[in-house]
C-alpha cells in the first residue's frame, strides 16, 4: 500500500469522514478555549467538568433525550456552582471543584449501575467513540462549536484583560464576576461537544495540551492561541489516521499525539535554554 | 476620635482650581474581607487634582482603602462617592494598577499589549482596536519612555520598567483617578524621580493620583497629600504631616525604626532586617519629645 493510498483509503468510509471532521473541530474549539485556561490556571476545573457532565449523559439516556442537553445542564450547572460555593463558601476553589466533581461523577456512577442492562453507549462516553458519531451528532457539534467561537470572537479583549489583570480589569469598569462565569460556562460547553470524540477521561488533554504546548514556546498570546489551533487541529487528524492503522481506541491516540508534540515541544525549549545559558551574554 | 464622624478635609493642593471638586469622599466606611474590619469608620475628602500618599504598617488597610475607592470592595457600611458619584458610574475615569506581586509576570503579554488593555474597556466588546487606539498606546508608551520596549514581554522587564508599562496602560484610557498600590516600592531611584515626575504633570493637569506606599522617604519626597492608616485614618493632610512624630507614632503603633536624621519612619516589618547601620530603633515611647 503506498503511503497516498494509506492517506485516501480511510477516507472512502463516511464514518471516518465525520469522525475526522468532528475531531478537528474539537480540537480547534479546546486549543481556543484552553489557550484562556492555561494562562487562568483552570486545567483541574476542565478535569472537573468533564466528570461532571457524566451524570447528566446518564440521565439523558434514561430519559430518552440527546445527550448533549444533560451533558451541558450537568456540566454548565457544576461550573456555576463551583464559581458560588468558591466566592461564597470561603473555601478555597480547587476545594469546591473537588467536593463538586467527586460528587457528580459519584452521581453519574450510581445512575449507570442502576440501570439493568449493560450500555455499551455509556461506556464509549468515558473513553470517546468518535468513530461513531453521527449525523445528527455532528450537525449539534458544529452549532455548539460556532457557539463558543463566535462569544470567544466577540470578547476575547474583554477575557484577556480580565484573565491577566481581574483588578484592574474590574476597577475599569469590566464585569469581570459575570465574564468569569460566562467563560465557565464556555468551557463546560466545550466538554460538552467534547464527549464523543474523546471521552470524559480525557477531554482535559485536548483542553490543556496543545495550549500547554503553546504557552511553551510563544512569547505572545495571541502566537499561544495560533499555536494550540495548529496543534489542536492537526493532532486529532493524525491521530484519528494512527488509531486507524493500529486499530487503537481514537480517543486515546488523539491524545498521545498532542502529548507527545508537547514532550518534543518542552525537551526543545530545555534544550534551547541549556544553550541560551551557556553561550556568552547576550548584549542587551 | 473626632475622625470617626466628621470626614478628614486633605488640604488643598497648589492646583486649587481643581481642588474645588471632590475626587473621592469617604462617610464612615468600614470594609472588610472576613469578620474583622480592615478599615474602620473612615472618613475622608480628597480634591481633584490631589497628589496623595496612603502609608501605614502592613495590614493597615492601605490597600484595602485603595479597592474601596477602586470599587472593588463594598464598603460594610457607609458610603464610597467617586468622582461625584457611586464607584461603579466612575469605573470607566478610573485606572486601577494592583501590587506587582499580584501580576503574573510570566503572562505571554508585551509592554503594548499591557498598554492596549486600557483601552479594551472604552471600546467595548465586539470592538477592534483602531488606529486611534494605537496612536493613544504609542504616545503613552513614548511618554513612559518604554517605546523602545514595546515588543518586550513583561517578564523580561525589569522592577521599574513594569511599573512605567502599567502607568502607560493607566494613562491610554484617558482617565480622571489614578489608584495605584505600591507604585515606587522595590524601584530604583532615577526611576522613582520619572515615574514621580510623570504623576505629578497628571495631577497638575487636574487628575487626582492616589497611591499606597510604605517608603515614607518616597512620600515625603514627592507627595504634596499624605493620609495615614492603621484601620482608622490617623492623619490626613499635608505632606507635612510626616514630620510630626506623634502622627507617625498613632499611625504605625508599636515599633518604629528612625533613618538617618531625617526623621523619617518605616514600619515594623522593616527593622528585622536592617539591625545595623545608621538607622536607630525605637518603641513607642522613645519617640515622644
Amino acid at each position: 500500500m503506498s503511503p497516498l493510498d494509506a492517506i485516501l483509503e480511510p477516507l472512502a468510509y463516511p464514518f471516518f469522514m465525520r469522525a475526522l471532521l468532528a475531531a478537528t473541530i474539537v480540537g480547534l474549539v479546546c486549543a481556543v478555549v484552553g489557550s484562556y485556561m492555561v494562562l487562568r490556571g483552570l486545567a483541574f476545573m476542565g478535569d472537573a467538568l468533564s466528570h461532571a457532565a457524566f451524570p447528566g449523559v446518564v440521565a439523558a439516556y434514561l430519559l430518552q433525550t440527546p445527550f448533549y442537553l444533560g451533558a451541558a445542564i450537568a456540566a454548565v450547572g457544576t461550573a456555576l456552582a463551583i464559581g458560588w460555593v468558591s466566592r461564597r463558601g470561603r473555601l478555597r476553589g480547587d476545594t469546591a471543584i473537588g467536593v463538586l466533581f467527586a460528587g457528580m461523577f459519584a452521581l453519574g456512577i450510581f445512575l449507570f449501575s442502576r440501570i439493568p442492562s449493560y450500555v455499551g453507549d455509556l461506556f464509549g462516553f468515558l473513553f470517546g467513540e468518535v468513530l461513531g458519531i453521527s449525523d445528527t451528532d455532528l450537525i449539534a457539534l458544529v452549532v455548539l462549536a460556532a457557539v463558543v467561537l463566535i462569544l470567544v470572537a466577540a470578547l476575547w479583549k474583554e477575557l484577556l484583560y480580565s484573565t491577566f489583570d481581574p483588578l484592574g480589569a474590574a476597577a475599569a469598569g469590566l464585569p469581570v464576576g459575570r465574564l468569569e462565569y460566562l467563560f465557565l460556562a464556555l468551557i463546560a460547553l466545550t466538554i460538552v461537544i467534547s464527549l464523543q470524540a474523546v471521552g470524559i477521561i480525557l477531554v482535559v488533554a485536548m483542553l490543556i495540551t496543545p495550549a500547554a504546548t503553546g504557552q511553551l514556546l510563544a512569547s505572545s498570546f495571541g502566537r499561544l492561541m495560533a499555536l494550540a489551533v495548529v496543534i489542536g487541529i492537526v493532532s486529532p487528524a493524525v491521530g484519528l489516521y494512527l488509531s486507524y492503522w493500529l486499530d487503537a481506541s481514537a480517543g486515546a491516540t488523539i491524545v498521545l499525539v498532542e502529548t507527545i508534540v508537547f514532550g518534543v515541544a518542552l525537551l526543545g525549549r530545555t534544550v534551547t535554554a541549556r544553550r541560551a545559558a551557556a553561550s556568552p551574554a547576550m548584549p542587551s | 476620635m473626632n475622625e470617626s464622624s466628621q470626614p478628614t478635609a486633605v488640604a488643598a493642593t497648589p492646583s486649587a482650581v481643581a481642588a474645588t471638586r471632590t475626587a473621592i469622599r469617604l462617610v464612615d466606611v468600614s470594609a472588610g474581607y472576613d469578620a474583622a474590619p480592615a478599615v474602620e469608620s473612615a472618613s475622608l475628602d480628597i480634591p481633584a487634582g490631589a497628589l496623595v500618599a496612603v502609608f501605614g504598617p502592613n495590614g493597615g488597610g492601605k490597600t484595602t482603602l485603595l479597592k474601596l475607592m477602586a470599587g472593588l470592595l463594598k464598603p460594610w457600611t457607609g458610603r464610597v462617592e467617586v468622582l461625584g458619584g457611586p464607584p461603579a458610574a466612575a469605573a470607566r475615569r478610573v485606572a486601577y494598577v494592583p501590587q506587582a506581586e499580584l501580576v503574573d509576570w510570566s503572562f505571554p503579554v508585551s509592554v503594548w499589549d499591557v498598554a492596549m488593555m486600557g483601552r479594551f474597556p472604552l471600546l467595548g466588546p465586539l470592538r477592534q482596536p483602531g488606529s486611534a487606539d494605537r496612536r493613544a498606546v504609542e504616545a503613552a508608551l513614548d511618554r513612559v519612555g518604554m517605546l523602545g520596549h514595546a515588543r518586550t514581554q513583561i517578564g523580561r522587564l525589569s522592577g521599574g520598567q513594569r511599573r512605567r508599562a502599567f502607568l502607560a496602560r493607566a494613562m491610554v484610557a484617558d482617565v480622571e483617578l489614578y489608584l495605584l498600590d505600591e507604585p515606587v516600592t522595590g524601584v530604583d531611584v532615577p526611576t522613582q524621580e520619572d515615574l514621580m515626575a510623570l504623576l505629578d504633570e497628571e495631577a497638575r493637569a487636574g487628575r487626582t493620583v492616589i497611591a499606597t506606599t510604605h517608603d515614607l522617604a518616597a512620600a515625603s519626597r514627592h507627595f504634596s497629600t499624605v493620609v495615614g492608616i492603621n484601620r482608622q485614618i490617623m492623619a490626613a493632610g499635608s505632606v507635612e504631616l510626616l514630620n510630626d512624630p506623634d502622627v507617625l507614632r498613632r499611625t504605625y503603633g508599636g515599633h518604629l525604626l528612625m533613618i538617618g536624621e531625617r526623621g523619617v519612619l518605616l514600619d515594623d516589618a522593616h527593622h528585622h532586617d536592617t539591625a545595623s547601620g545608621p538607622e536607630r530603633h525605637f518603641h513607642e515611647g522613645d519617640v515622644a519629645p
